[in-house]
């Protein structure tokens, strides 16, 4: 059976460029960077180079990237970093309704020691208003965090106006790129972010491995502490070959840019034109004008998510829903909320990410086979358009 | 496929008696699109018997797969029988569901009730099984008090 992935946002696989150059460092080139005899110093060149590579596609000195396990220790760390080292200045956060839930929950928390938390809402393109920003500033205001890309509708934030905005009134600006890195451009010295996240497995990387940009001077706690890797600001044995893994998935974003954008959008619009030619109560989440390239999220009336899921998966095809019916907590998702889509039709949900092993035929076979499903589902269900909601 | 077990999986890819009885002797539903998932069933009736159900459900694989499964149940049963069924023999019968599953996708009790009620209605009958029981509530106990789900909480 045809296998076709479509869920690029949740992972990619590790390309085989990146196993290759991760390969050696479990094996023959062991040793602990931290470790001042030839195989630990060995390893710790190797660090240096990755970090070079990180650096370089996000226009950061390398100094100024730091590794750890990924975007969810990032987001965790840029923000009980800050709430930390400027508690002193105040206790206000600011950040969206549509952020990653390592963000949060991450401010949920915080909001029960005591720091308040503005979380501003999306308009119907599913940007934040830059005024209602700017008004929700007060003299509190230590953090503005607004993820660069949405990792549900794609969206992609005007992150330099917000690093405007930040740098006017001398807050600390903290972006979560994890859905960003390499499928928008990021500059973070044009962009004025003063930190970062990201994340490696969204690139072609491996899994359990990312890093906090932090701008030089400012100034952010620890949030892991033992020994002084990287630079003493994130204690742990570094994930050597997850880091050779990152620089190297890395320096693959950087050179193949063009190419996958234009190879992702290409394949991302035919699949949307597509499916809403073929397919009737259909309708796309999100706007189409500044939109992450693979990002397609639609609503498919009259069925539910995680039944469309299931019979996807069982003709190879895996894509992922905002329907509260395939999630943990049963709670739909709180993006699409956010965008107003009515509840009902958030159930019927699905977000499919294309990426760089991605071919028209895997579109055309995923569009046949949903067009199959849905008219099956459609056929089962208790409403259709006839009757309506 | 790990989510469900192979019967659970048998009865959403190959759902049993799904459609609409023409002029049904009852029906109901239960459920609202909001909370995620809705079942319809209308059920012919001779001599206090259940000779046929279908059902139609917009909801999620377990929703479909119980509402399936409900109405293989209460074909052949008396309708007293078809009252005594719980949401438990449903799920059972499929040989269980995931924990999360179990309060918001299994409609099919509720659901029979609200067609037994209203052939009850129509043709003047009481049942000791439907006392008590009113179709317009808007959630029924165990959905309202344990399901998680936004919607049934607020």
């Amino acid at each position: 059976m045809r296998q076709v992935y479509l869920d690029y946002s949740a992972t990619t696989p590790v390309k085989k460029e990146v196993l290759e150059a991760m390969l050696p460092y479990f094996t023959e080139h062991f040793g602990n960077p931290s470790s001042i005899y030839g195989i630990g110093q060995d390893s710790k060149t190797a660090i240096t180079n990755a970090r070079l590579q990180v650096a370089a596609l996000i226009h950061a000195d390398p100094s100024e990237v730091f590794f750890n396990a990924g975007g969810t220790e990032s987001d965790n760390w840029a923000v009980f970093g800050i709430a930390d080292a400027l508690k002193e200045k105040g206790n206000h956060i600011i950040t969206t309704k549509i952020e990653h839930h390592a963000m949060l929950h991450s401010c949920e928390f915080l909001e029960k020691r005591g720091y308040e938390v503005t979380y501003l809402g999306i308009g119907p393109d599913g940007r934040i208003n830059l005024d209602e920003l700017e008004k929700a500033i007060t003299d509190k205001t230590i953090l503005i965090s607004v993820m660069t890309v949405n990792n549900e509708i794609g969206t992609v934030q005007p992150i330099k106006e917000i690093g405007q905005i930040a740098q006017k009134h001398g807050i600390v600006f903290h972006t979560d790129a994890v859905q960003a890195l390499g499928n928008v451009p990021i500059d973070v010295k044009e962009m004025g972010i003063d930190l970062m996240s990201m994340s490696a497995h969204k690139i072609y990387g491996p899994k359990g491995i990312g890093a906090l940009y932090i701008r030089k001077g400012v100034r952010i706690s620890n949030y892991l502490h033992g020994g002084a890797q990287e630079n003493k600001r994130r204690a742990g044995t570094e994930n050597l070959p997850g880091i050779i893994g990152f620089g190297k998935a890395a320096e693959l974003a950087r050179l193949h840019f063009d190419d996958h954008v234009k190879h992702c959008s290409e394949l991302r619009n035919y699949l949307i034109d597509e499916v809403l030619k073929k397919i009737p109560d259909t309708a796309v989440n999100g706007t189409m004008e500044y939109r992450h390239p693979g990002n397609a999220n639609i609503t498919f009336r009259y069925i539910e998510g995680e039944a469309m899921l299931l019979l996807l998966d069982a003709k190879g095809i895996s894509v992922s829903t905002g329907s509260a019916c395939s999630s943990t907590s049963l709670v739909p998702s709180h993006v699409l909320s956010s965008l107003g889509v009515p509840v009902e039709d958030i159930h019927g949900t699905l977000r499919f990410t294309v990426g760089d092993f991605t071919t028209k035929e895997d579109i055309d076979y995923v569009v046949e086979t949903l067009a199959e499903i849905v008219e099956r589902l459609r056929g089962i269900s208790s409403v259709n358009s006839k009757k309506g909601w | 496929m790990a989510l469900y077990n192979d019967k659970v999986m048998d009865h959403f890819m190959n759902p049993r008696n799904v459609g609409e009885i023409e002029n049904p002797d009852g029906s109901g539903t239960y459920g609202s699109p909001v909370c995620g998932d809705m079942m319809m069933i209308t059920i012919k009736v001779e001599n206090d018997i259940i000779t046929d159900a279908k059902f139609k459900t917009f909801g999620c694989g377990s929703a479909i797969a119980s509402s399936s499964m409900a109405t293989e149940m209460i074909i052949g049963k008396t309708i007293d029988e078809a009252l005594a069924i719980t949401n438990k023999d449903i799920v059972s019968e499929l040989g269980g569901l995931p924990a999360i599953k179990l309060h918001c996708s299994v409609l099919a009790d509720h659901a029979i009730k609200c067609a037994i009620y209203d052939y009850a209605q129509k043709n003047g009958k009481t049942y000791a099984g439907l006392e008590g029981f009113d179709p317009n509530a808007d959630e029924d106990d165990e959905h309202g008090e344990s399901c998680d789900c936004d919607e049934c909480s607020k």
